[in-house]
């Protein structure tokens, strides 16, 4: 064989090797979707949104872990996203070039993968030893250290792509540096903060690790804060680690929803940032 | 006269409200600012927490079993005799056989991305591996626990039991009985589940070599292999190992898709068939049902052995990616 034959043929080979990958990743997680939506839909029905999870053996619903869920969440970034919010604009408007700055992204990028079960367990170590039970507020502090480092950064990113020349502008007018971040930056950085929003949400959605040992878990329909609070996540955990059948469908059926969901606020903010960078 | 008052009198009260406003403005002015930066001086202040919290709640393990107990195999809470050996035997195995699989595939996955894909094909298909990055690991964990566990338990299991039983060392990996759960479909699961993130950055990183370096290769008359192996891989290897060192910060953590399938033993097996135990699903197994004081302390001194793993290496991950975007930028 030649030499350029088989030149041709290896690059072949390893292009080969490429494409076969990439097939087989994509039909691995083909699979998975696919695994998720035939045992989702087949057991979702009306009862999921309307009945409390039942004890074992019995029908019942997810109410309660979806209303768990959702409070916890909207707390959660209540708390998280104004502090990201505020860390990020320091960065951007304020430190942009200053070595607290540096410090901050560094420590904020490993914050942003560190393991949310270690999270947890400061939560743990700060609120349920001190208040001496488990409890909702805890489970919404867990995910408010989540969502902070994904505001951060989204925040510092999408300020920093604000045009220098709008806040010249609003300076030659006489605004002082605090309205024209507020009524200036922000303004222009609108699509953009909005996307590293719903970005958190999507990721702190869908954590369990955290919630295990903050929130706890409640069989019980509770808006109460102060007591232990059921979750979509903790839940699924719970129902599809049991025997029994009634319980792992609606694991399944948990599944689902929170797979719908954060898909639909990842697909929701990438319309959002298409929409800023298209303009 | 009268005018010259008035107008003295308008122009004082002019500069008053001139006066409380700029005052105005530049309390709200310091305000804000030191408003954005103590939340700033907040998030390292929530790093240094955590691992002053962490201490605090390991330090009666610690105490108790010194250095040992990062080696120790016992796990005992009725003797309240506890070591970190097996767990973190299981997460450094476990991650490390996740990177032997998803690394390069994430590699090949980029490489039809940015070489290989139709165009029409490279956006649709490139956002889908982004979105399924995020879709959340409890998801991964479910399915692996009903839907490949028992396939692998009854095809791919006794196959490699079968087929490696007369090699040695092969055989002592591959030893039976086939549980379905353990480590290596924990790691196979881990491996999917960080794949979007490896293909992800990988094509990022590809993206940042200038087409004209490429482009002279080709010239003169470069196949595809050799132009991605000795262009385009010399070119953004920092950024790559940096990639797959992120993988594994998120790998060595992952909790839930894990916790599903490991089977929760305490014990370092020669097989990487059998069950096993990380450091986060052991966490997340054990806490709620923790009893004494000790039991909890291991746990959370297992956090803080889990953390410091995984600070280091995600603190290379983003210096190594921090070097790739200077070259980009240079």
């Amino acid at each position: 064989m030649s030499l350029a034959s088989a030149r041709k043929l290896r690059s072949s080979l390893a292009m080969s090797a490429c494409v076969g990958s990439a097939v087989l990743g994509i039909a691995a997680l083909a699979i998975i979707l696919g695994a998720l939506l035939w045992n989702g839909f087949s057991s979702l029905n009306l009862a999921v949104f309307t009945q409390m999870t039942p004890p074992p053996g019995s029908a019942g619903g997810l109410l309660n872990a979806i209303v768990g869920s959702l409070i916890m969440t909207v707390l959660g970034v209540a708390i998280g996203a104004p502090l990201g919010l505020f860390a990020g604009t320091y960065m951007s408007e304020y430190g942009r070039y200053s070595r607290i700055t540096t410090v901050v992204r560094f420590i904020n990028d490993i914050l942003l993968s560190a393991p949310s079960i270690v999270i947890g367990l400061f939560v743990y170590e700060i609120t349920v030893i001190q208040m001496g039970h488990f409890s909702g507020l805890s489970g919404a502090l867990a995910l408010a250290l989540l969502v902070v480092p994904v505001v951060v950064r989204t925040t510092e990113d999408m300020l920093n792509l604000v045009p220098g020349s709008l806040r010249e502008a609003a300076t030659a007018l006489g605004l002082p540096r605090s309205l024209i971040i507020r009524h200036v930056a922000y303004k222009a950085a609108r699509a953009g903060l909005i996307t590293g929003l719903l970005l958190a949400v999507a990721r702190v959605s869908g954590e369990t690790a955290p919630l295990l040992f903050t929130a706890l878990n409640n069989q019980f329909f509770s808006t109460n804060l102060n007591a232990p609070m059921a979750s979509l996540p903790v839940v699924i955990f719970q129902f599809a680690m049991s025997p029994y059948k009634d319980w792992q469908s609606l694991a399944w059926a948990g599944a689902l929803l929170i797979t719908a969901a954060v898909l639909a606020l990842s697909i929701g903010a990438r319309i959002l940032g298409a929409q800023k960078t298209s303009k | 006269m009268t005018q010259a008052v008035l107008s003295d009198h308008i122009a004082a009260a002019h500069g008053d409200a001139r006066a409380r406003a700029l005052k105005g403005f530049k309390l709200g002015d310091v305000a804000f600012h030191v408003l954005t930066k103590s939340s700033a001086i907040a998030v390292l202040l929530l790093l240094g927490g955590v691992i002053v919290s962490l201490v605090h709640g390991s330090a009666p393990a610690l105490g108790e079993f010194g250095f040992g107990f990062l080696t120790s195999q016992a796990w005992n809470p009725v003797t309240e005799k506890f070591g970190a050996g097996p767990a973190i035997y299981g997460t450094l195995v476990i991650s490390f056989l996740a990177l032997l699989i998803a690394a390069p595939m994430g590699f090949g996955i980029a490489v039809f991305l940015t070489e290989l894909c139709p165009h029409v094909l490279r956006r649709p298909i490139g956002v889908a591996i982004e979105l399924l990055a995020g879709i959340p690991s409890i998801i991964y964990g479910i399915w692996g626990m009903f839907v490949l566990a028992p396939v692998l338990q009854t095809t791919l299991q006794p196959w490699l039991i079968n087929g490696f039983a007369d090699i040695p060392v092969l055989n002592d990996l591959f030893a039976g009985p086939p549980y379905g759960i353990g480590i290596f479909t924990a790691s196979i699961i881990l491996a999917i589940m960080i794949l979007p993130l490896i293909a992800s950055i990988s094509r990022d990183v590809f993206e940042t070599v200038p087409p004209v370096l490429k482009e002279a290769a080709y010239g003169i008359g470069c196949t595809k292999w050799e132009v991605m192996r000795s262009i385009v891989a010399p070119y953004t290897g920092v950024g790559l190992v940096g990639g797959v060192m992120l993988a594994l910060g998120r790998a060595l953590g992952e909790t839930m898709a894990v916790t599903f399938v490991i089977g929760n033993a305490h014990k370092i097996h020669a097989s990487i068939l059998g069950p096993g135990t990380t450091i986060s699903a052991t966490i997340a197994n054990e806490f709620t049902e923790a009893d004494g004081a000790m039991y909890t302390s291991s746990l959370i001194a297992l956090g803080l052995v889990l953390f410091v793993i995984t600070f280091f290496v995600l603190a290379a991950s983003r210096l190594l990616l921090a070097r790739i975007k200077r070259q980009e930028g240079r």
